[in-house]
């Protein structure tokens, strides 16, 4: 929902709802007394509630990354690193897959704490997790593979969504148990 | 200097502030503010409709108490007026039209200086006094909660006007936020008064 006081102007047009709603209300109350007055409130309130309503900005969807980028015949593998990740094993699944083709590869390993972030645990996950993002691309990189990696959210599933939204894999490979 | 444009040079220099937020920090800042105020008031509400819900379903103003609701109305179209006069400011200075700006500037000062006078004044003769009883305290809690609010913003307007004078503002969008600030808490005060007004003399 939108600010109703981002600007001056705003403001000035919140003083001009509340003078013109206790004009109503002064208008039913002299008009037609406590009761009158008190459905004219309930009525004012619930037609602010429904404009308030009607002018929020609808939520737009963010184009998918298959949307906003034509296809250049790159495969792309996202691997999403979990904590029993060994990176060899990981290098020849991945090397097998992209096996003759010019290939990009992604690696996300699940480690930052949104709930926690404050605490030490938090840290300790996220280092964690860094350091098996640098070991698996490292692996990767020796073997010719174009490869980066980011550590994404403690959630495996968040952190793929959130590495599809800007990545655009033909595959998904996941290593071994992730943390839940 | 030499040192401070080799330090540019070399990225030496320290690191532009973070700023996590999209609004800027200052009106951030009259945000939380308001925010503040909002239950600043609240809770003076809570005292005004509690002492009044012990009363009972009898009269209020208890008898023999009686408020003056014209003159208090009057007040209201004063405060009133003042938020169109704010408004004319600040558009005023957004089209580089500085005359309108500090006459703008000076109307609202004068209004809400009025505005500040007449409820003086209708202290005096209200003929109660706050320790009179619960009624009379929640009466001087709310509305002089209310007038002391008034006379901080009073005080934005005269720092503004002040500054006006000397030409510090200008149509250049951040240039004007001196103005802009002083103008959000005004019209916040003015909705207040709609809300004490209607609540302590008219329901």
């Amino acid at each position: 929902m939108r600010n109703p006081l981002r600007t001056e102007a705003e403001a000035f047009g919140f003083v001009l709802v509340a003078a013109a709603c206790f004009c109503a209300l002064a208008l039913a109350a002299a008009l037609g007394g406590a009761r009158v007055a008190a459905a004219a409130f309930l009525a004012l309130a619930l037609g602010i509630g429904v404009g308030v309503f009607m002018r929020s900005e609808p939520r737009r969807r963010e184009p998918a990354v298959w949307e906003r980028e034509p296809d250049d015949g790159r495969r792309r593998i996202l691997v999403v690193a979990g904590e029993a990740l060994e990176a060899e094993p990981l290098r020849d699944e991945v090397l097998r897959r992209v096996e003759g083709q010019d290939a990009e590869v992604l690696v996300v390993a699940p480690g930052l704490e949104r709930d926690g972030r404050w605490s030490a645990d938090g840290d300790e996950a996220r280092s964690a997790a860094a350091g098996r993002v640098d070991e698996a691309v490292a692996a990767l990189r020796n073997a010719g593979v174009d490869a980066s990696g980011t550590v994404g959210d403690a959630d495996a599933l968040r952190a793929v969504r959130e590495a599809l939204r800007t990545f655009r894999a033909d595959e998904v490979v996941i290593s071994a148990e992730l943390p839940r | 200097m030499a040192a401070h444009a080799h330090a540019e040079e070399h990225g030496l220099h320290p690191p532009a502030a973070n700023q996590s937020s999209r609004v800027d920090a200052r009106l951030l800042g009259i945000y939380l503010f308001i925010a503040s105020e909002v239950m600043l008031f609240g809770s003076f509400f809570t005292a005004y409709f509690f002492a009044r819900v012990v009363n009972g379903p009898g009269e209020w103003p208890p008898p023999p108490y009686e408020l003056p609701v014209y003159l208090a109305l009057l007040n209201t179209c004063i405060l009133v007026s003042s938020s169109f006069t704010m408004h004319w400011a600040l558009q005023s200075i957004k089209r580089n039209h500085r005359a309108g700006l500090i006459g703008g500037l000076a109307l609202t000062f004068m209004l809400g200086l009025t505005f500040i006078l007449i409820q003086a004044r209708e202290y005096t003769r209200l003929g109660f006094a706050p320790s009179d009883n619960a009624f009379a305290s929640t009466f001087y809690g709310l509305t002089g909660l209310h007038g002391l609010h008034v006379f901080v913003g009073l005080n934005l307007l005269l720092y503004a006007l002040i500054r006006s004078i000397r030409g510090h503002y200008s149509s250049e969008p951040h240039a004007h936020l001196g103005v802009e600030l002083p103008g959000i808490y005004w019209h916040f005060v003015d909705v207040m008064w709609i809300v004490v007004y209607t609540t302590v003399y008219v329901i």
